[in-house]
């Protein structure tokens, strides 16, 4: 590990340059957020890798491109083996002090990306790897992934009379990159900016790999105003069906004790993808996620 | 010039070139028969004989995938990997060229499962054909060799900027031992400089690569491409005439002939089962039969014109190959039969033999048999398995 000191950002400190801009993503995209931020805390020494997906598919579109460090798009399940190989060049050609951090949605990342994932990990690459969680195939036209939550709505998970939306879980990013052993782990929410900045801050000084979990809400394929982006990736975060933390030296830490949740029916029924929910299906998500908090709350430290 | 002899399987040849080429980032994948290589490499890694990063990727794709990162920070890498791994990487194989990273791969040709089967025949890389590398066919250990250190000298030039992979018969070149000369590593040094390219991600002056080209561009990406593919035509050329200044050997381009000039009737081939044709084209010939003989060296780009060339004036061609496309010919008879119909002088006939199929064994009095079905003049089978 490197310097484990904490250097807290401030948002003054942050660059004003702009890393990931004039690209075509949507309006209150939270994915596009969570890259512009990264960038802007890792700086123009950067090479991003960006597999297929929303964000290559609005920032690289021959001839405007929307990077202005070095970026290229990898295969789609390819994000993290093109993420070590970028580094393994760059370091056998000498270059020093740069990053290279991979941007891949929850299906490049949980679903067909997730064996790369697993390969770079395990070799402790120094590598930053950025999972912007949007909860389902956007790019494609909103089909579940395996991060698209329970009950969720998509165009491969129906509402009808039989299925009400995805009757899967989401797969456990977080703690599956940990029981790896990876270097430094962390979640967070484009809704609580200043604990990204942190974590991606901290990341930046790993000798080894990192994972950033980041939770982006898309106005599109979740069903709601776009000047909300932030307020439902803030109340995931509240409501407790998403949390802040991070894990390294082999714990977990909870960055962020909510205490009491917010209403986590504002959080479903603010949204259309979850608008066919009957109350059975709330419940149940209801103590989903109680039993992963009793979990946090016994087994995670608090910082 | 020093240059020194060792007793060495085409596996093993390879890694040796693979050294004196000093690749940065080395990514591969087990798979039989192309172990010994990554083994060898392994070693030289440890040993520090080779300075390299060598990455213990997780499947092949993530191979190819590595060694494309790594190629567009500007390094020079290699990968090797054979029959069911290189279709794992299919994706990332027109990845590669498209984005003109020159990846050089050693590829062990090995049949294709159903059914299960780890020796040598040629569909793994024939049914690739039109991923956008350059392909080339090693008959024996010294051309293994020959062709790694010769691969990194064509596709990193800048008229070609385009992947290559090495073929070697599974088993039959990966593992037979042969005598093979290895130059120093100055000399090595001296004919194939570091690479050099502006096609790549550059910390002062950023890139973005791998992008998206629409309806508009793309076809124009692709034209060029199909034209840094021709250019490797004089390109070989060119590194094999620098290639026999600096190390003596000598290689005839994108194919080879034997007794062509006169020939009646031409087996077409290529990879090593010219080791076993060579011998039975010299006994026919010393019982006055005038056979010929041509080994295709590349397939990507295809001998076109030489194709031609060779076989003008000829009464009877028969491509002999380890592959077929079921339903239709075996891709290489496709090839050569596609080549000779640009030209007015057509030869009578032209028979497809396919032979080796998962290791079949190709024997001396096979090739027999078939410069004599050669000779007949009876329509037969579009194909015929020998």
């Amino acid at each position: 590990m490197g310097n484990r000191t904490e250097k807290k950002i401030s948002i003054r400190e942050l660059s004003d340059r702009e890393y990931f801009y004039g690209h075509k993503a949507c309006p209150g995209c939270g994915g596009s957020l969570a890259l512009r931020l990264a960038l802007k805390v890792l700086g123009e020494r950067s090479y991003a890798v960006v597999p297929a997906g929303c964000m290559s598919a609005v920032s690289f579109i021959f001839p405007q491109m929307a990077f202005t460090c070095n970026a290229i798009i990898s295969t789609f399940p390819g994000t993290a083996s093109m993420l070590s190989g970028v580094a393994a060049g760059a370091r056998a050609l000498g270059i020093k002090d740069f990053h290279a951090v991979g941007f891949a949605g929850d299906g490049g990342t949980a679903d067909i990306g997730l064996q790369a994932l697993s390969g770079a990990i395990d070799r402790h690459d120094k590598i930053i790897y950025i999972c912007y969680d949007n909860e389902a195939y956007m790019n494609t036209g909103v089909q579940k992934s395996g991060l698209t939550p329970l009950g969720a709505r998509t165009t491969t998970s129906p509402a009808g009379k039989r299925l009400r939306g995805a009757f899967t879980q989401k797969k456990p990013m977080f703690e599956i990159v940990a029981a790896h052993g990876i270097d430094y782990a962390a979640t967070a929410s484009v809704g609580y900016p200043m604990d990204y900045l942190r974590k991606l801050e901290y990341a930046s000084r790993v000798e080894g790999t990192s994972y950033i979990h980041v939770f982006a809400p898309c106005p599109v394929g979740w069903g709601y105003e776009t000047a909300e982006t932030i307020a439902l990736a803030k109340n995931a975060v509240d409501c407790g069906l998403w949390y802040l933390a991070e894990f390294s030296d082999g714990k977990f830490t909870l960055n962020h004790n909510p205490g009491e949740f917010s209403s986590l029916r504002d959080y479903l029924f603010g949204q259309s993808r979850f608008i066919h929910l009957q109350e059975e299906d709330v419940n149940t998500i209801i103590s989903e996620r109680d039993a992963k908090w009793a979990n946090i709350h016994r087994a995670w430290r608090f910082s | 010039m020093l240059e020194q002899k060792a007793f060495l399987s085409g596996n093993e040849a390879v890694a040796a070139a693979v050294r004196l080429a000093r690749p940065h980032v080395i990514a591969a994948y087990p798979i039989t028969p192309q172990t010994t290589v990554i083994e060898r490499l392994a070693e030289m890694v440890e040993e520090q004989s080779l300075k390299a990063e060598y990455l213990h990727v997780e499947s092949e794709h993530s191979a190819l995938s590595a060694c494309i990162g790594a190629s567009a920070v500007g390094a020079r890498t290699f990968t090797a990997s054979s029959s069911q791994g290189l279709l794992y990487m299919a994706e990332c194989l027109h990845y590669a060229s498209g984005g003109r990273f020159p990846v050089v791969m050693m590829n062990a040709n090995r049949s294709l499962a159903l059914p299960w089967n780890i020796y040598g025949d040629q569909r793994d890389s024939l049914s690739l054909l039109d991923c956008g590398w350059i392909q080339a066919y090693a008959e024996d250990a010294q051309e293994s060799f020959d062709l790694i250190i010769q691969a990194y000298a064509i596709a990193e030039h800048p008229d070609v900027l385009t992947p290559m992979m090495i073929n070697l018969d599974g088993f039959v070149i990966t593992h037979t031992y042969e005598l093979v000369s290895l130059p120093a590593q100055q000399d090595v040094d001296a004919f194939l400089p570091p690479f050099q390219t502006t096609n790549k991600m550059d910390l002062d002056h950023p890139m973005s690569l791998g992008f998206t080209a629409g309806p508009a561009f793309n076809q124009s990406f692709k034209q060029l491409q199909h034209l840094a593919m021709m250019a490797a035509v004089t390109v070989i050329d060119e590194v094999e005439a620098r290639f026999r200044q600096f190390f003596g050997r000598h290689y005839p381009g994108l194919l080879e002939t034997m007794h062509c000039n006169d020939a009646e009737f031409i087996l077409v081939t290529l990879g090593s089962v010219a080791g076993t044709v060579r011998p039975v084209i010299e006994k026919l010939r010393s019982l006055g039969e005038r056979v010929g003989f041509v080994r295709i060296r590349y397939m990507r780009p295809f001998p076109d014109a030489e194709i031609r060339k060779a076989l003008a004036g000829s009464k009877a061609v028969g491509v002999l190959e380890k592959d077929i496309s079921f339903g239709f010919e075996g891709t290489v008879f496709t090839n050569v039969n596609s080549a000779l119909m640009r030209t007015k002088v057509v030869p009578p006939r032209l028979r497809n033999f396919i032979g080796g199929l998962g290791g079949k064994d190709i024997a001396a009095a096979d090739i027999e048999q078939i410069f004599e079905r050669m000779k007949s003049t009876d329509d037969g089978e579009s194909v015929e398995f020998i």
